[in-house]
């Protein structure tokens, strides 16, 4: 049997220096602690640069933005434009885009998840649109140009606006309906089946109405992406200055981000375009507010946890 | 009697006709995809029977030179890569930072409601940014750098990176929250502080949703759009210096779309040409995004 020896050292040194493990243990907390501060100040940088940025645009439209701003008609003269017929473009926009998505966002969620076996065309299905969600707008702005713009006929329409936002924000309805859809239990499927019910009649009175929370929630936040769109729009060739305020969908139009792109383009020539492109960019931040709550509070209030 | 019996034959016929008009309406994503493709594609390839490559991939770009345009695509890559990079230097460091504090350092409770202020910056509109990159952050800027052009990519840049935070932030945070709490644990219980746990336990364990999370960011920003349009200019210069204006793809697309081009000349097929590019671009990151995820996922 060898006999282990212990070198000298070791006889006369401690193996550990409580003195230096010490310090070393202070300097790793305080290396933590400056961590958590730097950490945090990101979170801060982030609300910092919210508020900046809110009180600058607030700051800029102060005075300029009134009643007489929001229902006068659009103008070369800074003092006088308003952007009555820029709100009803957007609104006409909507009126085209959420009915369509909404359409054929729950059409195509309800196949995915009532209807098609988990096979190949269901992969398909899903792949496409998370790869659709991928697609720079801008790309979107060129298919409406060419297939609803050009081959369609319909110009730069509110409808050919409209219809590309739509295909624009689709992959966020669908997937958002699709949760919904998936989150109503089973049993209440075949509750229904056990009463009777035929398939269809099922996903009519049983799954829809379970889901339509979040199928709203959804729908509302698409919409909200949708109405700050400006890039399909602008690539569309909407015209720099409509004066005439659009009644119908066929109708030439502007929208609230495509005047402020316009008018932010323009401080070069007018240094007041900017406070009109600031109050405008406030009308289009409390409409998003507005429609964000909305959709937090059907959130809130009409969810049903199963 | 009779009429039930036809009420349910006629329910039974639309039970039949449901599923055929739900598919029907479901591959309508797809008709878009491949829209998008056809149109890219068909008019594209007008562009590049006419241009020859060597003159694609030259620093020349001067589309609306009556005599002899050129269309060298090179500065427009300039141009969105290095606003690209610019955005990722701020959202990079700003964004993982953040997921590492809302995933390891925060309550649960708190995260709930910080997550959401984060998330706020998604939401902002791009031209509303835009606005801001050009009559805040410039303005800003210059006192700092006096030779700084009202038009630059370093002022789109910054505030493109502040835009992609959230997409960073968001899913990083996702991918750290998912490592389970018995490493985390472990970590802890040989005595590592909170950001030895997270930099050396946690940020290995959830890599692959970081860097997920960081390919997403790329392929945002060099989609962006309306930030550059507004703040970093339509110079077709081929620069390297950040301080000077320079065009995006996705700029030069707005630019020309916006009544340059007619149809059927080369410069409006230059568009497609260039949409093409950008879409390949983004469509290629996003999908290295996806392998990443499918392949480097470690399961708990």
């Amino acid at each position: 049997m060898t006999k282990t020896t212990v070198p000298e050292s070791h006889r006369t040194h401690k193996y550990i220096d409580p003195e230096k493990a010490h310090q070393r243990v202070k300097k790793r907390v305080m290396i933590n602690n400056i961590a958590h501060v730097l950490f945090f100040l990101t979170i801060v940088f982030a609300m910092a640069v919210l508020c900046v940025l809110i009180f600058n645009i607030i700051k800029d439209s102060i005075g300029w933005l009134d009643w007489k701003f929001i229902t006068g008609k659009l103008s070369i003269k800074p003092e006088k434009a308003g952007i009555k017929g820029v709100i009803m473009g957007s609104a006409l926009l909507m009126a085209v885009v959420a009915p369509v998505t909404l359409f054929v966002g729950v059409a195509t969620a309800i196949y995915m998840e009532e209807y098609s076996k988990k096979g190949a065309i269901h992969a398909l299905i899903n792949i496409n649109i998370a790869n659709l969600a991928g697609v720079p707008s801008v790309i979107f702005g060129l298919l409406g140009l060419t297939v609803f713009g050009r081959l369609f006929g319909l110009g730069s329409s509110i409808l050919a606006g409209g219809l590309t936002l739509s295909l624009l924000v689709l992959p966020n309805v669908v997937v958002a309906s699709q949760e919904a859809i998936k989150a109503v239990p089973n049993s209440l499927r075949e509750a229904s089946y056990g009463l009777g019910a035929t398939k269809w009649t099922t996903v009519r009175k049983v799954v829809l109405p379970g889901a339509l929370p979040g199928i709203m929630t959804g729908s509302i936040l698409a919409l909200s992406r949708a109405i700050g769109e400006t890039a399909p729009l602008v690539v569309l060739g909407i015209p720099t200055l409509i004066m005439k305020i659009p009644t119908g969908v066929m109708d030439d139009f502007t929208a609230l981000p495509i005047q402020i792109y316009y008018w932010t383009l323009d401080t070069v020539l007018t240094k007041e375009y900017a406070n009109l492109a600031a109050a405008t960019i406030v009308v289009l931040l409390g409409t998003l507010f507005v429609l964000n709550s909305a959709a937090i509070i059907i959130r809130n209030k009409f969810q049903r946890r199963y | 009697m009779e009429r039930i019996t036809k009420k349910v034959r006629l329910g039974s016929r639309l039970e039949k006709l449901v599923p055929g008009l739900l598919l029907a309406i479901a591959s309508i994503s797809i008709l878009t995809s491949i829209g998008i493709v056809f149109t890219l594609v068909v008019d594209a390839s007008h562009f590049f029977k006419e241009v020859p490559l060597s003159e694609i991939f030259s620093k020349e770009l001067a589309p609306l030179r009556s005599k002899d345009p050129s269309f060298g695509f090179l500065p427009l890559i300039m141009g969105t890569l290095t606003t690209s990079v610019i955005a990722m230097l701020v959202a990079a460091p700003i964004g993982l930072m953040a997921a590492m504090y809302l995933s390891e350092f925060v309550k649960p409770k708190m995260r709930r409601i910080l997550k959401p202020i984060i998330e706020l910056l998604a939401g902002i509109p791009t031209i509303v940014y835009g606005f801001f990159a050009y009559n805040f952050v410039t303005p800003l800027l210059m006192k700092w750098i006096p030779d700084l052009g009202a038009k630059n990519v370093l002022s789109p840049g910054i505030v493109m990176g502040i835009m992609i935070i959230p997409i960073v932030t968001s899913l990083s945070e996702d991918a750290m929250s998912a490592v389970p709490k018995v490493i985390r644990e472990g970590a802890y219980g040989l005595g590592s502080t909170r950001l030895e746990t997270t930099v050396k336990v946690i940020l290995p364990a959830a890599i692959s949703g970081v860097i997920a999370s960081f390919v997403l960011a790329i392929s945002r920003a060099i989609g962006e759009t309306m930030i550059v349009t507004i703040a970093s200019g339509s110079s077709k210069q081929f620069t390297t210096s950040i301080i000077e204006p320079m065009q995006t793809m996705t700029a030069y697309i707005v630019e020309f779309t916006s009544g340059d081009a007619g149809s059927g000349t080369i410069g409006y097929y230059s568009l497609y040409a260039v949409g093409l590019l950008l879409f390949v671009f983004t469509l290629c990151m996003n999908l290295l995004a996806k392998y990443i995820i499918k392949k480097y996922r470690r399961e708990y």
